[in-house]
């Protein structure tokens, strides 16, 4: 079914969305922190009337504004890629995934790009608490936005509040709701923004560490540090919970993903969690299977994180690809094949409508029988697989489960090392500690790695699926030329590249003539 | 949900909010047009420097309304997203390259290290000033003049020439439309700026330049116009769906979209009033009226191009595969929600002038430059 594809043109549009995607969240996830952490600097430079807390506020906004531009140069592309280059996609999808970007525009890009204005050039032309009113609306905005977004990513990763219509051929939405309030959206939500607060203040936090190792602006970079940990503190316990929860919605329903993110192959109740682990270099020829060399595991811990028992059933690899019956999981073979008749079914009703209508309306009404989508149209993806070698549908192992650990292990380091600075820090003992300055510097370049192992994990492990069991990716592609996309890929590659030098080049900058010349 | 109401009139009710969008959009590219300008109305570096920080508190604007602009049509008219972007790949693309080096521009130019140097962020500028509102007056354009492209029974899309768009700029009406947007994008600048900036001489260069750019609009505008009310345009059957040509079609919209035509009516003479007051009366209000006169312009041209049984993406490769409004709208639930979140538009645009009032109540002067402490 998809033997007609070209390939490479798959590979390359993919390797743009990700190369623009990846750019994009080097500079996300510290606009929605620092959105907050000034917002909150702000609040206490309005209550105290400190010029201080004003000259703190500027430094940081001046950061946030740098970063900003350079998120939303990269941000635009993102939301029409979807039609540039994943136009099958769109039209699939479009009922459901249209609407949020939508909403996302109206509501969140508005609210960010006025108040922001006034964030900026309000300083002598509106009142103070209006001013605070618009740096606070900034960081509502700016999140606002986040959840739009991951709403339409969460809703590729777990479909749900849809129906199928054969007579337009793509997924409309029936459940508005059940979209927005998905358990997997919610997560998601929670997940990305609150590891997007860690990130800000771990910045904050790298940069004032900077200062006090220099012996410089000491007052500003300790109560900055202490604003930023506290902050980030109470962010980091709410990105391990809501990962907790994510890990879990992942396994309920995205099984392979999962089973990669642990690179399980054999599916086992009691099952360990890895901890630690290296895989082996070497694929064997079933299943792309690697061993590991080295692992120590939490005796049944993986099981406990999925059914809060241990005793519960984990599938792995093989049991997805092979099928499971005494655990009631089909066999790849065996969704390609039902999945092939969702397909042809639809091809014959598209013959029949004008022209042999009793079988048209035979064929229509199957569409409506719950049965019938369950047991066939649910599969509707697989049937691109038919007759495939099953290895096709098995995401890269290696990448998933060094990604998803590597986030975890980091994720768990910064909750630690938080702690740590604000209890120093509220004794005002941290400018001595030169260890935990330096490490501070450190985490900086680490959270940057944590958040975007993270967005590998959730979207390598995820393939060959776009929509998760309905649309793989090979089937959404636009149908372009292949070098059209290679010129437009390296253009990207080239001018976000020499962007992100800039970027940094200000930033560094900036950060040396510190808050008290520059910043204004 | 409580409101009985028709899938047509969802279909019509958000053709008319991606018009008010696009109607906003030419609006803001005064913006575009101005970025154009800073180095032939600037001679000094303040000079330079008070046009970019006027234009500066406003690109976001024209920014997100593009963004969502497109996210608007993706959630209504999904077939045209799919088809227009997945397939005009390389219209659309110069596009986004010219607004994704805007972005970072204000803000990277007149910081210290910024690697590439000023003087290359106000190429950017120019760039995305010229750019844009080029190729988006030549992507409008194909709403008549049709693209080369087809739609198979699985309502999947297909581009049908390997230029991807390009062969668009091959059109006389196309490009009409691309240098009009273009000339008025400037000359909306320049009243913009106008009504801004304060000094006398900049001003007064101001408004010798607007000669120009106003005339160039003019006659590329009206050659557009006059030649779309004589050449055939893409009509289709409401019963069957079928699509035909029909002579004349879009000057029989005219006539039969009486209420369409008085706004356009109006909104040529709102945007000649803005030039006339500009040019003879030395009022510095022109923007207004020529602004709200594009607005109402270019709303008007998008109920020409959709409303009245006409096909708004007309495929001239296959007449067929021509989309409506009707064939290429999301489903009924999903035009309803969106309109359920289209109510919070007019609160949106109420913040939004509010905010405006509230920055712009002082003219951007030498010494308001140098109160200032962000300084783009």
């Amino acid at each position: 079914m998809i033997e007609n594809v070209d390939m490479s043109l798959v590979d390359w549009s993919r390797a743009q969305f990700a190369l623009t995607a990846l750019y994009h969240w080097l500079f996300v996830p510290l606009t929605l922190g620092l959105s907050f952490i000034i917002a909150i600097m702000e609040s206490i430079y309005v209550r105290t009337g400190d010029e201080f807390w004003k000259k703190t506020t500027k430094f940081w906004m001046n950061i946030f504004g740098i970063n900003f531009a350079i998120g939303v140069a990269t941000g635009i592309i993102l939301e029409f890629e979807f039609g540039t280059n994943w136009s099958n996609y769109s039209w699939f999808v479009g009922d459901i995934f249209g609407a949020p970007l939508a909403i996302e525009g109206i509501m969140a890009f508005f609210l960010e790009s006025t108040f922001i204005a006034v964030m900026f050039f309000g300083w002598n032309k509106v009142s103070k608490k209006f001013h605070l009113l618009s740096t606070w609306l900034v960081a509502v905005g700016s999140n606002l936005s986040a959840i739009w977004i991951l709403v339409a990513n969460a809703w590729m990763q777990n479909p749900v509040g849809m129906k199928f219509n054969p007579d337009t051929a793509r997924n409309e939405m029936v459940n508005f709701w059940e979209v927005l309030l998905s358990p997997t959206a919610v997560n998601k939500f929670l997940h990305t923004v609150s590891q997007g607060y860690v990130l800000a203040a771990l910045v904050v936090i790298g940069i004032s560490s900077w200062y006090l190792i220099k012996n410089r602006n000491l007052m500003f970079a300790k109560k900055s540090i202490i604003v930023a940990a506290a902050f980030g503190l109470v962010a980091a316990v709410n990105m391990i919970g809501s990962g907790d929860n994510s890990a879990r919605d992942v396994a309920r329903t995205q099984p392979m993903k999962f089973a990669a993110m642990e690179a399980l192959y054999e599916g086992r109740e009691n099952a360990p969690l890895v901890a630690v682990g290296t895989l082996s270099g070497k694929e064997q020829a079933e299943y792309r299977k690697k061993d590991f060399i080295f692992k120590i595991e939490i005796p049944s811990a993986l099981s406990y994180m999925v059914h809060l028992s241990p005793d519960g059933f984990i599938p792995g690899i093989m049991d997805l690809i092979d099928g499971n019956e005494e655990r009631g999981i089909l066999s790849f073979s065996e969704k390609a094949d039902r999945g092939a008749v969702a397909i042809e079914t639809l091809r014959e009703l598209k013959e029949a409508k004008g022209k042999d209508e009793p079988r048209y309306t035979e064929l229509r009404q199957k569409f409506d029988d719950p049965d019938w989508v369950e047991n066939y149209f649910q599969y509707f993806g697989y049937g691109y697989y038919k007759g495939m070698n099953p290895i096709s549908i098995i995401p890269s192992v290696s990448l998933s489960f060094y990604s998803f650990h590597l986030m975890v292990g980091l994720g768990f380091l910064f909750i630690i090392f938080l702690a740590v600075v604000l209890f120093f820090s509220v004794d005002n003992k941290l400018h001595n500690k030169k260890w935990l300055l330096r490490l501070g510097i450190i985490m900086v370049p680490l959270a940057y790695i944590a958040t975007e192992a993270g967005w590998i994990v959730a979207e390598v492990g995820r393939q060959p699926w776009v929509i998760q069991d309905m649309l793989p990716t090979v089937a959404a592609v636009s149908q372009i030329n292949v070098s059209s996309v290679q010129i437009t890929f390296w253009l990207f590659a080239l001018l976000f590249t020499a962007l992100l030098i800039a970027e940094l080049k200000i930033m560094f900058k900036q950060i040396k003539t510190g808050p008290k010349e520059g910043g204004n | 949900m409580l409101l009985d109401i028709s899938y047509l009139f969802l279909q019509q009710y958000w053709w008319i909010i991606i018009s008010v969008l696009a109607g906003a959009l030419v609006f803001l590219l005064f913006v575009q047009g101005g970025q154009t300008l800073i180095y032939t109305l600037g001679k000094s570096e303040i000079e330079r420097t008070m046009i970019v920080n006027a234009l500066g508190r406003k690109w976001e604007f024209t920014f997100s309304t593009l963004v969502t602009f497109g996210g608007a049509f993706f959630a209504s008219f999904p077939l045209f997203y799919a088809t227009s972007f997945g397939g005009a790949y390389w219209v659309w693309m110069a596009i986004l390259f010219c607004f994704i080096v805007q972005a970072v521009s204000y803000e990277f130019r007149s910081k210290p290290n910024n690697f590439l140097g000023k003087r290359t962020y106000d190429a950017f500028l120019f760039f995305n000033g010229a750019l844009g509102p080029f190729l988006l007056g030549v992507i409008v354009a194909t709403l008549f003049t049709g693209s080369q492209f087809s739609v198979n029974a699985m309502n999947l899309s297909r581009w049908e020439t390997p230029y991807y768009g390009l062969e668009a700029l091959l059109n006389i009406q196309n490009l009409a439309l691309g240098f009009a947007i273009l000339f008025l994008s400037r000359t909306l600048g320049i009243l913009f700026l106008i009504n801004s900036l304060e000094g006398d001489d900049l001003i007064k260069r101001a408004r010798k330049r607007l000669w120009y750019e106003a005339g160039l609009f003019l006659v590329f505008f009206l050659f557009f116009l006059i030649r779309l009310l004589f050449v055939e345009g893409y009509a289709y059957d409401r019963e069957t769906g079928l699509v035909f040509m029909e002579a004349n079609k879009y000057l029989k919209n005219i006539l039969q979209m009486p209420l369409n035509t008085l706004i356009l009516l109006i909104a040529v003479v709102l945007v000649l009033w803005g030039l006339f007051v500009s040019l003879f009366k030395n009022s510095t209000r022109g923007i207004w009226f020529a602004g709200s006169g594009t607005f109402l312009t270019v709303f008007s041209l998008f109920l020409l191009a959709g409303f009245n049984q006409t096909a708004f993406y007309p495929s001239s490769f296959d007449l067929q595969s021509s989309l409506t409004i009707e064939n290429s709208s999301s489903s009924y639930y999903t035009l309803k929600v969106m309109a359920v979140v289209s109510l919070m538009i007019p609160f949106v645009i109420a913040y939004i002038w509010y905010t405006w009032k509230l920055i712009s109540n002082k003219k951007i002067s030498e010494e308001e430059i140098n109160s200032e402490t962000h300084v783009y």
